[in-house]
């Protein structure tokens, strides 16, 4: 990833893995990372995943995080690995990984659609945002489009509140939508995926 | 550089959502563009998310605030404010020395930084006597620390209320070597804000509190578990947590004493029933988020059968301002029985939404009216609905209700973690109750009988009174049902599950009737009661043929069009469009 130091403006082609902020190889400065950019994940397998882990049930969770977040889902074989590094049986494994509704078993679309069914956005029209975008993807809440480009879910409340109706595409919200507004937010992804 | 200019993007998850990433963009162009070297911060929660986007400009003489901006506005405030000291009056919304009414009610003790500092700064947290609190705490005893909280007479701002003080005082006497802090920042309360908007503003504050808890309880051992649903927050707690560390406010030996403290976050995996301490913990220990039953409580058992102090992120930042300015000023503001302030995440409804901290006994008229300037629209006020699936709706008659955790209770709602969603005449409140219902036995945790399988039956009836096919018996059976989920359930959820159903039988008895006996829906929501149609003023444009997604709609150009009832599916995107307003819903 590019960065330039705000300090001294250096340029330079960053490789590391911080999240946040990266030293300036020139000044030493602290530049920051913009959050919009895409932080690329070091590629890592598994076993990678379960090395960073103590072997203790306390870990499940946060390793079931981070796997779905490299393969974008639990794939059964890693289910596998995880129950027999952490020696707890599979049933239990897959136990708490269904109670939580941010885990799945299935891949998901490139992009994910998110929209918001908190109290304000029920009472400023969620449903009606609901049934533009399942028109507009030819999906229903919860699937996938057949192209993988978009998944479709509800979640419960994003907390913004103020901004209701509001949905969430990957990691971004859009507020104050009206039919109009959420197509239109679905076509600039359209032609952004590749 | 200018030294006594900065310029503020409001850059919280509500700030975003309404664009203000691309006004930042557009602004670090401008002042490329017209060579100006100025200070730009992106701050946290400025608290009128009805202006966002929003940027401020700080001069010597004050604050100019400008919202509600589009892309073109930034070359305008660039050019006619930063390069020639004219202010952009189009989108002005006050110079200094203007006070904004949204703000005279408010009171900010919690909210103070937010919005006002660099949330990813320390220095900036340090600049505001942040950590000041923590010193403090560190030059006394641990009793004393204790003693102060009590004195300050603050509650728990999660829900419950339960006085602060007095829950470390029973964490500081369980006898063991091992402690835990919790902070639980799983906001998980459709409607609400608070806590987001805090740790996104103003992350060190949260810390702060953490750590002089730490200390008082004994603890060195510390977790926040947030929400995965919130990711910027996350990056500003782990930005923050990093500084901290650095600065030696957390870490081994913290300013040179023996107390040492070190904080971990711990995402959460979108489960609603992890907001009730004992399931957090579970959560925590990578467990199903079950709750259990208390005795024991945290404070005797809780995290790995651990000692465990555990309080939300409000009444963290509450503590380091407590530590900071004393106990007696804050208790002086509120009401007897509780101290400081309340935050609440105004929406809905209502022409003023945001983050609204004001003393408690304020009224809810004043939030609402004074504060939020009234109902949107054309509509009249019917309800507010407080405190989420475990509240419940007030009606008009109880706006002059001082919020405080005591009064709320009386009138069936509760304070809650603090959503305030205001419902205006176009609201059916049979459906409201029927969202919380789908809501809560949704989230339910399986674990109880009453909850698990009461939820749904509620549910199932009101679904029929939607529908028109509810009977007179039902309004008995869903009181009764309320009851016995009310006794027989673990938890928060499950005791509180039926509140807003027994609120809007209570206050809204008529609503239910009419959609029992009359087979309508007064506010025109429910759709197996409802029908559009076209009336005269129809001048044939076709924009709703066009519109409707199942093509029931037909009719001439330049003539009154039709709907087929048989296919409509009431989504109501024909009335959206009408440019002549000539759909109507009865």
């Amino acid at each position: 990833m590019k960065l330039e130091c705000e300090n001294c403006g250096f340029e330079w082609d960053y490789q590391g893995e911080e999240q946040y902020y990266a030293t300036c190889p020139e000044c030493q400065y602290e530049v920051e990372i913009p959050a919009e950019a895409e932080v690329v994940a070091p590629e890592r397998d598994i076993e990678d995943i379960l090395e960073e882990h103590p072997a203790e049930q306390s870990s499940l969770i946060p390793i079931l995080q981070e796997t779905q977040e490299q393969y974008g889902y639990l794939p059964k074989e890693v289910i596998e690995d995880i129950a027999g590094y952490l020696g707890l049986p599979e049933s239990k494994i897959y136990g708490v990984a269904t109670f939580y509704a941010q885990f799945r078993f299935e891949p998901q679309g490139e992009h994910v659609v998110r929209i918001c069914h908190g109290t304000a956005c029920h009472v400023k029209g969620a449903d009606a945002i609901t049934e533009t975008v399942e028109n507009e993807l030819g999906i229903d809440t919860g699937e996938t489009s057949e192209d993988g480009t978009f998944t479709l879910e509800r979640v419960a409340c994003l907390g913004c509140c103020s901004l209701a109706p509001v949905i969430m595409v990957d990691d971004t919200a859009h507020g104050d939508l009206t039919r109009e507004k959420v197509k239109d937010v679905i076509d600039d992804y359209r032609g952004s995926s590749s | 550089m200018n030294e006594e200019r900065r310029v503020l993007v409001g850059y919280a998850s509500c700030g975003i959502a309404a664009g203000s990433e691309q006004i930042y963009e557009e602004l670090t162009d401008q002042l490329e563009e017209h060579e100006i070297d100025i200070q730009v911060d992106k701050v946290g929660c400025i608290g009128m998310c009805h202006n966002e986007p929003i940027l401020e400009i700080e001069e010597e003489d004050g604050k100019y605030t400008y919202g509600n901006l589009e892309e073109d506005d930034v070359e305008k405030i660039v050019g006619q404010h930063l390069e020639d000291n004219t202010p952009y009056e189009e989108r002005l919304i006050t110079a200094p020395g203007e006070e904004y009414d949204y703000f005279s009610e408010q009171k900010k003790l919690v909210l103070r930084n937010s919005g006002v500092i660099d949330p990813e700064s320390i220095g900036d947290y340090l600049e505001k006597d942040g950590y000041e609190g923590l010193k403090n705490a560190l030059d006394e005893e641990p009793d004393e620390v204790i003693e102060t909280i009590k004195e300050s007479n603050l509650r728990g701002r999660g829900g419950a209320g339960f006085p602060t003080g007095v829950k470390w005082q029973f964490a500081r006497d369980a006898d063991s070597d091992e402690k835990y802090i919790i902070c639980n920042a799983d906001e998980g309360d459709p409607g609400a804000f608070m806590d987001r908007s805090l740790l996104e503003g103003d992350p060190h504050a949260v810390l702060e509190g953490m750590i002089i808890g730490g200390y008082a309880i004994g603890a060195d051992k510390a977790y926040i578990y947030c929400r995965a649903e919130y990711p910027l927050a996350l990056r500003r707690l782990n930005i923050a947590i990093d500084q901290a560390k650095e600065k030696g406010f957390l870490g081994d030996n913290i300013l040179g004493t023996d107390f040492s403290f070190d904080i971990k976050i711990k995402e959460g995996a979108g489960a609603f029933v992890c907001g009730e301490e004992t399931a957090l913990m579970h959560s925590i220990e990578g467990k199903r988020g079950m709750p259990r039953p208390r005795p024991p409580f945290p404070a005797q058992e809780g995290l790995f059968d651990e000692p465990t102090n555990i309080n939300n992120v409000e009444t963290w930042a509450n503590v380091s301002y407590i530590m900071r300015e004393g106990a007696k000023g804050f208790a002086e503001i509120g009401t007897d029985e509780s101290g400081g302030t309340k935050v609440f995440a105004l929406a809905g409804k209502i022409k003023r939404g945001g983050l609204v901290e004001v003393p408690l006994g304020t009224t809810l008229q004043e939030i609402i009216y004074d504060i939020g300037n009234g109902i949107e629209g054309d509509n009249e006020f019917k309800a507010v609905q407080l405190g989420g699936p475990s509240g419940g709706c007030l009606p008009s008659e109880h706006l002059d209700t001082p919020v405080d955790y005591e009064t709320l209770t009386d009138a069936g709602a509760i304070m809650g973690s603090g959503g305030m969603v205001v419902m205006a005449d176009s609201d059916c409140m049979v459906n409201v109750a029927q969202y919380f219902l789908d809501f809560t036995q949704e989230e339910s945790c399986g674990k109880c009988t009453f909850c698990r399988v009461g939820t749904k039956r509620m549910l199932e009836m009101l679904d029929d009174f939607s529908e028109g096919e509810g009977t007179a018996e039902d309004i008995e059976r869903l009181r009764y049902l309320a009851d016995k989920i009310n006794s027989h359930s673990l938890c928060g959820l499950g005791q509180t599950a039926p509140n807003p159903v027994l609120t809007t039988l209570r206050y809204f008895e008529d609503e239910y009737e009419a959609h029992l006996e009359e087979d309508t829906c007064p506010a025109a929501v429910c759709k197996e009661l409802i029908e559009y149609s076209i009336t005269d003023d129809c001048i044939g444009c076709g924009q709703c043929a066009q519109e409707c997604p199942e093509d029931a709609i037909t009719g001439e150009s330049q003539e009154k069009h039709e709907i087929d009832q048989e296919v409509c599916i009431k989504c109501g995107a024909c009335q959206e469009v009408c440019p002549v307003d000539a759909v109507e819903v009865e």
